[in-house]
């Protein structure tokens, strides 16, 4: 085997992703940054987004929450919260989500101070990702 | 004198209780592998990123700047947080827990420190206000469906009181699962955050790793996660706990059911053995009376 990367998606549900691929791109807190074998030791924070990873001419995306992201000999380790391959993604749970956070984000706006609007936009931020994911960017 | 029907009905209802402690045994027992399992899953995660902050913590050699987390401040205000069920039926898992809460609550009133008191599951909340002492945060409805959100959600408002320095330090009272029949209530401080240790891994040889943002930003954006897998730990541990500690009094409560069904059985034998004498007396008694007439 020449010149794979291993990358490993780690999350407090498991593993969500063991495999051999050939490139990665994830969402870094400093700009999204992409992995080729050989790559220098690497270490940062991932913010919630899209990893995008490639196998031969095939592209695959998956969710992922904040977290951590290391590089080393090749080995593409993730550490975060959540994440769901794009096939995986309940698209309706992301859809009630988003529309409860919206709703949470509009009476926040209205004045209502018993609403954390991290929180919310936190929520809504996820919920629009995994619907981009979901619909747009599903493998065939 | 009980009648024998009375009985009998009482040893009816009594195999209908049976029937109901021994299926909610099995249903505790069913959620507690449930539980378990997901422990089992969650441990990667936690051991790795034990491992990361604690090689992350050598590479900052923490001098001066420290991050707010990990900065001690003279403790005026404890912030204590205490995981109980929200359900019984089981045992004394929640009176033990609640019983150490108190206790510990009283030991730092008198050490003249002012507490605040943070809840999670229903009977902690039931008992706090019923003595009409104020809770400051109240999370119900966790146990049974734990999230990894829940112990976001947590430790966000955990980290949001310590770098307000609305409160100096945060412990965590919560039971933890040692076996199937015992548990142990345990209290962990949370924050500010002591020595970073990664139990039983190796520390990894050095690397010239590139770090983005610079290390010390990123051990303080990081560090944030190692609240929440202690909190989620936490969380994990009291379910596990709970769920053995109800498997244990519904066996307990089934096993006195089948005591009882004994007894009671024994007591309706006695019975319809004394009707059947009295009613064989009755006859003897006849016989005898109209042999005496026919003599």
């Amino acid at each position: 085997m020449e010149n794979k990367l291993k990358l490993e998606v780690i999350t407090p549900y498991g593993e969500v992703i063991s495999e051999e691929v050939d490139e990665v791109y994830a969402p870094g807190v400093e700009g999204d940054f992409g992995v080729l074998p050989g790559h220098f030791p690497f270490m940062t924070a991932i913010k919630i987004g899209v990893l995008t990873y490639k196998k031969g001419n095939e592209t695959y995306y998956a969710f992922v929450n904040r977290g951590y992201a290391e590089v080393l000999n090749d080995r593409v380790l993730i550490l975060v919260g959540s994440a769901e391959k794009a096939e995986e993604i309940d698209v309706e749970r992301a859809m009630a989500a988003k529309a409860r956070a919206e709703e949470r984000l509009r009476k926040a706006a209205e004045g209502a101070t018993d609403i954390d609007f991290a929180r919310a936009q936190a929520a809504l931020e996820r919920a629009t990702i995994r619907i981009q994911i979901a619909t747009k960017l599903i493998p065939k | 004198m009980p009648t024998l029907r009375d009985i009998r009905k009482k040893i009816k209802a009594l195999h209908g209780t049976k029937k109901i402690t021994s299926a909610m045994k099995m249903v505790a027992a069913a959620k507690l592998r449930k539980v378990q399992d997901s422990m089992l899953r969650y441990r990667p995660y936690a051991t790795k990123l034990q491992q990361v902050l604690a090689d992350l913590a050598g590479a900052v050699e923490l001098r001066g700047d420290l991050p707010p987390l990990l900065l001690r401040r003279p403790v005026k205000n404890v912030f204590v947080v205490i995981i109980t069920s929200d359900k019984g039926l089981c045992g004394a898992f929640n009176t033990n827990i609640i019983r150490f809460a108190t206790k510990e609550i009283d030991r730092l009133k008198k050490e003249g420190l002012n507490v605040i008191i943070s809840v999670v599951g229903r009977k902690a909340r039931d008992y706090f206000r019923r003595r009409n002492i104020p809770l400051k945060n109240v999370w119900t409805g966790i146990s049974g469906r734990l999230q990894y959100s829940h112990a976001e959600i947590i430790s966000q408002e955990i980290i949001n009181s310590y770098v307000t320095e609305a409160v100096d330090e945060v412990l965590l009272i919560y039971n933890e699962f040692k076996t199937m029949i015992s548990q142990r209530v345990v209290m962990n401080r949370v924050l500010p955050i002591g020595r970073l240790t990664a139990e039983g891994v190796q520390p990894t040889p050095f690397y010239p790793f590139t770090y983005e943002p610079r290390a010390p930003e990123l051990f303080t954006m990081l560090l944030p996660m190692y609240v929440e897998i202690q909190v989620y730990r936490a969380l994990l541990e009291s379910q596990a706990a709970e769920e053995a500690a109800r498997m244990t009094a519904m066996d307990n409560a089934t096993k006195n059911c089948e005591e009882l069904i004994k007894k009671t059985t024994l007591i309706a034998n006695k019975v319809r053995q004394a009707s059947i004498t009295k009613e064989l007396m009755d006859i003897v008694g006849g016989v005898e009376a109209l042999k005496q007439s026919e003599a």
